[in-house]
């Protein structure tokens, strides 16, 4: 019997405080493609980047093909024939791609033969598997697609055996993701060994022969995946059957709060990132966004919080046309009732050195509630976080703690508590809980129906498909910058949606009736 | 020979002359800036250089000896700076700033008690400095008109130095875009964790490029204390350093443009020193300062992108730092 | 738990003190490498400078200048920006003020005298202006962009000393002399007017300003609408924008602030001591902000005692020049550069060992 191309034994891994990795065993079979499945923060990254040996682990051993194995340093790992594609592309954006992936493979102190070697090899694997990649084009470039392309040739080309691919389809459309995933079967029936990191259950069910789950820095199990459900696998990783349903009321939608008509908006580059996009939220109703990351929806709330400028296109609040980036900045907006949750909380959401009482007023610090005049009363503002941290259960209760040190549910409910609590009109909300532990989860789902409940308008973008349907009372769906159409949750299915999500339907919806 | 011939033909080889520092310096935070480590410390490198050349020609008479120290004490200070910035992750604008301090400093007080000429180090004699080589058939040539001229006036009677100075803009052309190294050096400026996950060290690849700015601010240090001068002044380099991270921006952080910009500075300078007092049919006296301070207005308006854009590689600055997740 | 986050005393006592000895260690060092005794040194530096009337009278007028231009950059940094441009704001600032004093002289003191602190105040921060609004618009690097402003303001200086403004007749680059309703008081002369006796010294009216302006930019960053402004730009530019706080608006405003408080700094030596414009009067204390700021760690409070510090360190180090022939004045400068390197570039290297070892002390307490 062959030996197995990965045998990991024992790894450990703490960083400061956090056990990433406790004694993880995993075992993966020459010649499959194997998932590796788990929550945000459950381990998989930590685990695959000792695999690349990106990090050392505390104790534990790695065994390729059979023969112990000691990896410290990517260089051990491209060694010992093992290749991984980041979840960030580690390309270096203004080289060609025959630069890109000769770098740690010159064939010598001079660039000129080991050049034309690499551009040989290139073509000729690019060839082999159908992967249309110009190897002369400046990385810079390239569309997102080619990027990754180009990462899984890079690994081809140092002769990679065993390829590991972290999050590979975030950044895909549903016909790119197929596309990867039938290079991936060609490449494991070659004989070669695949991981997927993934925490999309679907995707896992598609592509792979045999499934590992991790939960909380564990290895909680591993399954063939011809005998396990998707409704398995969620068990596995969070430990007990999951309620993707959220318990809600019918909606009561009153008048148009927001109405967006024709938004259109050009980025930096000039690409057109929102393209025509017209869409209603009402009072007492929550409208979904779904849509594969990048497509459009960040653009789309920014724009409307007033973040970036749109190039055309009107918005109005309450019927009041917006002049939205322009004379109505994200401070004016709040004043007329706009509060907006961003997509990422360490990005724009809170300030980690700050306390949390200084996050907390973030984006209200003008307000006559914190001091008076020019001045900031610190007893009030703490006196104010107080509050907000008592009704939102957010702990430690201590405003005067650094915003870094709370858990990301309780970093998300911090910033949630001062985006609700001000009695907004309209609520745009990103990625409610990306980040965030299961029981804070739930948590958030109820504070945002009950704020639907409460009147209030809510525009929610998710890129959790399970989300949006749960949440929202009607779903757009968004694809290249368009709005390619309208659903209501419980008459659509994961089929019907995906070809929305892709583009492959696209029908102009209709206003909302 | 016109006489306009001949002025231009000096304010050339003047400018030659008084752009070698900044081209030795320019190149220094080439390498390093392309790797990703901003270095403002080059003009306390140049002038630790500068310092140690003195100060060891006037020991042991030969200028040979001088260059090796004005290298290794130019080095040490890249490796203090290279510290802070790599293996400490510290801030690196702050580090050069040190350095420059430093280095201003401990020239200062050790040339003091250690020569009591205070701060000088001693007259070199002639054969302990980098003296001018005069190319052969020069005397002869000087009677070919125009092309003999410059060939004398201009091309020779330079110090090795300023040979070597030019010698390395192409060889720096060759290694930045021809070898492993430059490739490597390239791509840690821009993107280190791509470096990384190619198996390579990126604080090996800093270190390397920290060392050979210490390396030419070295060389450019010899040349002001045992070439240009005889012997180390207090404060020498006046600046120098900083023209060069000029000329460094100007150029574009690309080595043939960099001969073009340390050039060009060090033809403000020649014209500088030479108008002075020097009334003009028209305009009468131009200010001195007026032309000291155009390399330093051109670089703020390049930097403000009216004229061109100057974009320096992405990672420069950022210590690297593996991210956690 | 080892996450335990290390108290105050420690991340701004301890690691900011223990990085200042290893400083001064190294500055020791260098002085036993010419030679003579160190500690003998120490010994001579401070009497020379807190040891009399006279020493402490210099090391405050020291220490007026860096309160301001330590103050100047630590503005700065809160908004996330390095201005290495205090040496030349600091000139213009004295431009500014002369311009005032010798344009406006037949005004009364009390008119003329605040007239020239504001013109000391608004020309340093004209003067990063530019740079300032480079940087906040088009991305223009600050600290690239105010070096060049260093140079370009003692070019300036020089051409109209040695030209316009020269006093006729004289060979120095310098102005004319100021009227006296230009010039601030000595705080030998202010103790006379209560019928104290001190021994005259530079020391003048600015060192209260100097202290009033630490106290402003206190109140300034951590209690006012503006500070919180400031430093959520310097800490998370993306937070700023989501919040409706312009980053660059703020930089600007912050770059002003701090460029005219590196303005404010002429007033101890223009308006203070010398009652005219001369070349090269910052004398570094442009640079010695820098030390100042990262040791006192951008906090007003620190800024003051790291600026006291200094003053110390000039004054004791003239009296030391003068003892010790071989210890030239220098050596300043070299501690000024230990200081900056190791409270600066390398303020993290202990800063984490002395963490470990207080959480492996009060991890031992708790469990005991």
């Amino acid at each position: 019997m062959t030996p197995p191309a990965i045998q990991m034994t024992g790894i450990d891994k703490r960083f400061g405080a956090v056990h990433a990795n406790s004694a993880v065993n995993m075992t993966v079979q020459k010649g499959t493609v194997h998932g590796l499945i788990g929550e945000n923060g459950a381990g998989k990254s930590t685990l695959m980047s000792i695999l690349y040996g990106f990090y050392a682990a505390d104790s534990g051993s790695i065994a390729i093909n059979g023969t112990p194995s000691l990896i410290r340093t990517p260089a051990d790992a491209i060694h010992s024939g093992i290749g991984m594609v980041h979840q960030h592309f580690m390309l270096v954006e203004t080289f060609t791609v025959v630069e890109n992936v000769m770098l740690g493979a010159e064939g010598g102190a001079f660039t000129a033969r080991g050049a034309a070697t690499v551009r040989s090899k290139l073509l000729e694997l690019s060839q082999a598997y159908g992967m249309d990649v110009n190897p002369d084009a400046v990385v810079s470039d390239l569309a997102v697609g080619a990027l990754q392309r180009v990462e899984i040739l890079k690994a081809l080309v140092k002769g990679a055996d065993i390829l590991i691919l972290d999050e590979p389809t975030a950044v895909l459309t549903p016909t790119e993701v197929d596309n990867l995933f039938v290079l991936l079967r060609r490449l494991a029936a070659e004989g070669k060994t695949v991981i997927i990191v993934t925490h999309k259950l679907k995707e896992i069910m598609a592509v792979t022969d045999r499934v590992s789950v991790m939960r909380r820095g564990e290895m909680v199990g591993t399954v063939e995946t011809a005998s396990t459900s998707p409704a398995d696998l969620a068990e596995l990783m969070v430990g007990r059957r999951v309620v993707l349903t959220v318990e809600k009321g019918p909606a009561r939608p009153g008048g148009v709060v927001l109405d967006v008509q024709d938004l259109s908006m050009r980025d930096a580059r000039g690409t057109l990132r929102l393209d025509h996009v017209s869409l209603s939220v009402r009072a007492g109703e929550i409208v979904g966004i779904a849509g594969v990351s990048g497509n459009g929806q960040s653009e789309l709330l920014e724009a409307i919080a007033g973040i970036r400028k749109p190039s055309s296109g009107r918005v109005s609040l309450n019927g009041a046309a917006l002049d939205c980036g322009g004379r109505d900045d994200p401070r004016t907006l709040r004043a007329k009732g706009l509060r907006h949750v961003p997509e990422d909380r360490h990005r724009m959401g809170l300030v980690k050195p700050f306390e949390a009482a200084e996050s907390a007023m973030l984006g209200c610090s003008d307000e006559e509630r914190f001091g008076k005049g020019i001045f900031l009363d610190r007893d009030l503002v703490r006196a104010d976080c107080a509050a907000k941290m008592a009704a939102f259960d957010v702990r430690p209760a201590d405003p005067g703690l650094r915003t870094a040190l709370f858990s990301g549910g309780n970093q998300q409910k911090i910033v949630l508590a001062r985006e609700i609590e001000r009695d907004p009109q309209l609520l745009l909300i990103g990625q409610p809980t990306r980040g965030v532990d299961i029981g804070a989860i739930e948590f958030i789902h109820k504070r945002i129906i009950a704020l639907r409940d409460a009147g209030k308008a809510i525009l929610l973008v998710s890129t959790e498909l399970d989300e949006v349907l749960a949440l929202s009372d009607r779903v757009l769906v968004m694809c290249g910058g368009k709005i390619t159409g309208e659903r209501l949750p419980d008459q659509t299915n994961e089929q019907d949606m995906g070809l929305l999500m892709a583009g492959v339907i696209s029908e102009q919806p209709g206003q909302a009736a | 020979m016109s006489e306009a011939f001949q002025i231009i033909l000096l304010a050339v080889d003047s400018a030659i002359r008084l752009s070698v520092p900044l081209l030795f310096a320019c190149l220094a935070g080439l390498y390093s800036e392309r790797a990703g480590v901003v270095d403002i410390g080059l003009e306390g490198k140049m002038l630790i250089g500068a310092f140690a050349a003195g100060a060891t020609a006037s020991l042991v008479p030969n200028p040979w000896m001088g260059l090796l120290a004005a290298v290794f004490a130019s080095v040490l200070f890249a490796l203090v700076h290279g510290f802070a910035s790599i293996t400490q992750r510290g801030n690196q604008i702050v580090a050069g700033v040190a350095i420059n301090v430093l280095a201003s400093g401990l020239t200062a007080i050790l040339g003091n008690a250690w020569f009591n000429q205070g701060g000088r180090t001693p007259q070199l004699p002639s054969g302990a400095r980098f003296n001018e080589i005069v190319l052969p058939f020069a005397e002869s040539a000087r009677a070919i008109p125009v092309f003999g001229t410059i060939y004398a006036e201009v091309i020779s009677g330079h110090s090795v130095l300023v040979y070597g100075a030019l010698a390395l803009v192409p060889l720096t052309w060759f290694i930045l875009y021809r070898t492993r190294w430059g490739l490597r050096l390239r791509a840690v400026g821009e993107n280190p964790a791509a470096v990384d996950t190619a198996g390579l060290s990126v604080t090996a690849l800093r270190y390397s490029a920290v060392i050979m700015a210490g390396i030419l601010c070295g060389f450019g240090g010899a040349y002001l204390a045992i070439a240009q001068s005889a012997g180390f002044i207090t404060d020498m380099t006046a600046g120098k350093g900083f023209i060069a991270l000029a000329a460094l921006i100007f150029a574009k952080w690309r080595p043939v443009p960099a001969l073009g910009a340390c050039f060009l500075f060090g033809l403000l300078d020649a014209v500088a020193l030479r108008i002075q007092g020097v009334s003009f049919p028209g305009i009468g006296q131009v200010p001195v300062q007026a032309i000291q301070a155009l390399p330093y207005v051109l670089t703020v308006v390049l930097l403000a992108g009216f004229i061109g854009k100057a974009t320096p590689p992405k990672a420069v600055g950022v210590p690297y730092l593996k991210d956690r997740s | 738990m080892s996450g335990r986050p290390a108290p105050l005393w420690l991340t701004a006592g301890v690691v900011p003190l223990v990085n200042v000895v290893v400083a001064f260690l190294a500055a020791g060092l260098v002085i036993a490498l010419i030679g003579e005794n160190p500690l003998e040194a120490l010994q001579i530096m401070l009497r020379g400078a807190l040891g009399s009337q006279y020493g402490l009278g210099y090391t405050l007028y020291y220490t007026t200048s860096f309160i301001f231009t330590g103050l100047a950059v630590a503005v700065a940094f809160h908004a996330g920006h390095f201005n290495i441009g205090g040496e030349g704001q600091a000139l213009m600032g004295g431009l500014g003020a002369a311009l005032v004093a010798l344009t406006l002289p037949f005004l009364p003191w009390p008119i003329l005298l605040p007239l020239c602190v504001l013109g000391a105040a608004l020309a340093g921060a004209a003067w990063v202006l530019i740079p300032a609004y480079l940087q906040a618009y088009r991305g223009s690097h600050i600290v690239i962009t105010t070096i060049m402003f260093n140079f370009l303001a003692a070019t300036l200086l020089v051409y109209l000393l040695v030209g316009p403004m020269k006093m006729a007749g004289s060979m120095a680059p310098e102005t004319a002399k100021f009227v006296p309703g230009a010039t601030l008081p000595l705080m030998n002369q202010m103790a006379g007017w209560f019928g104290l006796t001190l021994t005259r010294t530079p020391l003048n009216l600015s060192f209260v300003f100097a202290i009033a302006a630490a106290i402003m930019v206190w109140v300034l960053i951590w209690r006012t609408r503006l500070g919180y402004a400031i430093r959520t730009v310097g800490a998370n530019p993306d937070a700023a924008v989501y919040a409706g706080i312009s980053p660059a608006r703020i930089t600007v405003i912050a770059l002003l602030i701090s460029g005219a408080l590196a303005g404010l700094m002429a007033t101890n030596e223009i308006l203070g001591v010398q009652g005219r414009l001369i070349n090269e009067f910052t004398a570094g204390a442009g640079f010695v902000g820098i030390a100042v700021a990262l040791m006192g760690r951008g906090h007003p409070f620190g800024i003051v005692l790291a600026a006291l510090l200094f003053g110390v360190l000039y004054q004791g180090g003239a009296e030391l020049a003068f003892d010790k022939p071989k210890i030239t004045r220098e050596m300043i400068i070299v501690i000024q550069g230990f200081v900056i390197l190791f409270a600066g570039a390398l303020e993290m290297m202990f800063a984490d060992r002395i963490t470990a070892l207080y959480q492996r002390f009060a991890g031992r307490a708790v469990s005991a």
